[in-house]
């Protein structure tokens, strides 16, 4: 219970919220690199999987990427590109390893999800003579929206946790407050870290919980 | 003064022999702590999942509030989980063990009761029918079949696992992270590629191991197919 005083304490401190080390700009930097390096890892992703999916081909590359992806450590990753000469890039290796960690799932969901697509109903887009793209954009990705959609949160929820590893490699974020709080011996500063770290996650994962349920009851799929 | 010898540690390259001869015994040491924590946490995760998945597929309330945890404690960062528990154990592995528990369980909670769920329910009253009293019916028909599906829930709490411990270098307690943590605050290349290949080497044959083990344990599952 002291502990959890002394983070409340933490917190209270208008102190830790201010300037450089502050909690709003280790936040800011935390929700500006997850922004980006989801929109980047979406745009790399998604598009491979949708035609990768459309065509039905690279099925096991595109399963497997998932299981190989949980397989290598991000802390290894990160410190990996830290030691390259991207490293003296800034941010550099915090982005490549968030993108690489991201792309994964969303490539896996995407596919699996145009994959389950009920094919009668492609056949009979088919047969309706519509166009590879009009089937593409009007038949299969709205279908398989749900598991796309599950994808990118997982994603999301990925990026989040990557990015606070990413702190013991240098980089910035919330999880700076928790490696200056072990560096500096300080438990309470180490606790509000997680519990701020922690609520940023459950944040996020909160928000796509609620996009899905007013999403229209079209792209909420049948479950 | 000697001159500084000039093999690849001196040139400080990616790939170095002499580090794998040089330092065997430390690898040696660091893979033994990574597997220990691993198989410490994914056994512990098993012990307390199983009868989790039993009790909330038994009682169908308990279901709901069960994955709502998990889930949430799936969603907390690595890194987080394991600072959270720093003011209950302190500096230990026992921190580490505990952080990689509460993930394992969250995998396999799930896996578990989606494999009990899964069970059809022709079968149950077969067995019913036969005379099985519900402890019978649980440890001889429905966990038997949640076997595959509970299976793959474990291979993946294994890589998972393994993967994770590594962030246990913050506490000290990474195993072969702590080479890498080590390796990066003195811009050692080999030993930072090193562990983190040995890092992947072990998540896989962990999963070829437990896909091995799965085979043997499911003979049916192949005799349907083939």
């Amino acid at each position: 219970m002291n502990t959890l005083t002394g983070a409340w304490d933490w917190l209270g401190d208008p102190a830790h919220w201010s300037g450089d080390d502050g909690v709003w700009h280790r936040l800011a930097q935390h929700l500006v690199l997850t922004v980006v390096c989801l929109v980047i890892s979406c745009l790399i992703a998604l598009p491979v999987a949708l035609v990768l999916g459309h065509l039905g081909k690279g099925g096991a590359l595109a399963v497997n990427i998932s299981n190989i992806g949980r397989a290598v450590p991000t802390f290894a990753v990160l410190v990996l590109l830290l030691l390259t000469p991207l490293g003296k890039w800034g941010e550099g290796p915090t982005v490549v390893a968030l993108v690489l960690f991201a792309v994964p799932p969303l490539l896996t969901n995407a596919y699996v999800g145009m994959r389950e697509v009920d094919r009668s109903v492609v056949r009979s887009a088919r047969g309706m003579g519509m166009t590879g793209r009009q089937m593409l954009f009007h038949v299969e990705l709205p279908l398989s929206l749900p598991m796309v959609m599950n994808g990118v949160r997982i994603a999301a929820v990925q990026l989040v946790a990557t990015a606070t590893i990413a702190a013991l490699a240098g980089g910035g974020g919330l999880g700076r407050i928790i490696t200056a709080g072990f560096n500096l011996a300080s438990t309470p500063q180490v606790v509000a870290g997680a519990i701020l770290v922690a609520v940023f996650a459950l944040i996020v994962e909160g928000i796509f919980e609620i996009a899905e349920r007013l999403a229209p009851r079209c792209a909420r799929g049948i479950r | 003064m000697t001159a500084p010898p000039d093999d690849c540690l001196a040139r400080n390259e990616w790939i170095c022999g002499e580090y794998l001869s040089t330092r065997r015994q430390i690898l040696l040491d660091a893979v033994v702590q990574h597997l220990q924590l691993t198989a410490v946490s994914v056994l512990v995760g098993l012990v307390i999942a199983v009868p989790l998945a039993v009790l909330a597929r038994r009682w169908g309330w308990a279901a709901g509030p069960v994955l709502a945890v998990t889930t949430i404690l799936y969603t907390i960062p690595s890194l987080a989980m394991f600072s959270l528990l720093l003011p209950v154990y302190g500096l230990s592995a026992t921190l580490v063990v505990s952080g990689l528990v509460l993930y394992s369980l969250t995998l396999l909670v799930r896996n578990i009761l989606a494999g009990l769920r899964a069970v059809p329910e022709e079968t149950r009253q077969a067995a019913r029918g036969m005379g099985y009293g519900p402890i019978r019916l649980l440890l001889t028909v429905e966990l038997p079949l949640a076997v595959p599906a509970s299976m793959a829930g474990l291979r993946i709490a294994t890589v998972s696992a393994v993967s994770l411990v590594t962030v246990g270098a913050i506490v000290g307690f990474g195993g072969l992270g702590n080479l890498i943590y080590a390796g990066m605050n003195t811009y050692f290349k080999a030993q930072v590629l090193t562990a983190s290949v040995l890092c992947v080497v072990i998540a896989v044959a962990a999963d070829l191991l437990l896909l091995a083990v799965q085979r043997l344990i499911t003979p049916w599952t192949r005799a349907a197919r083939g």
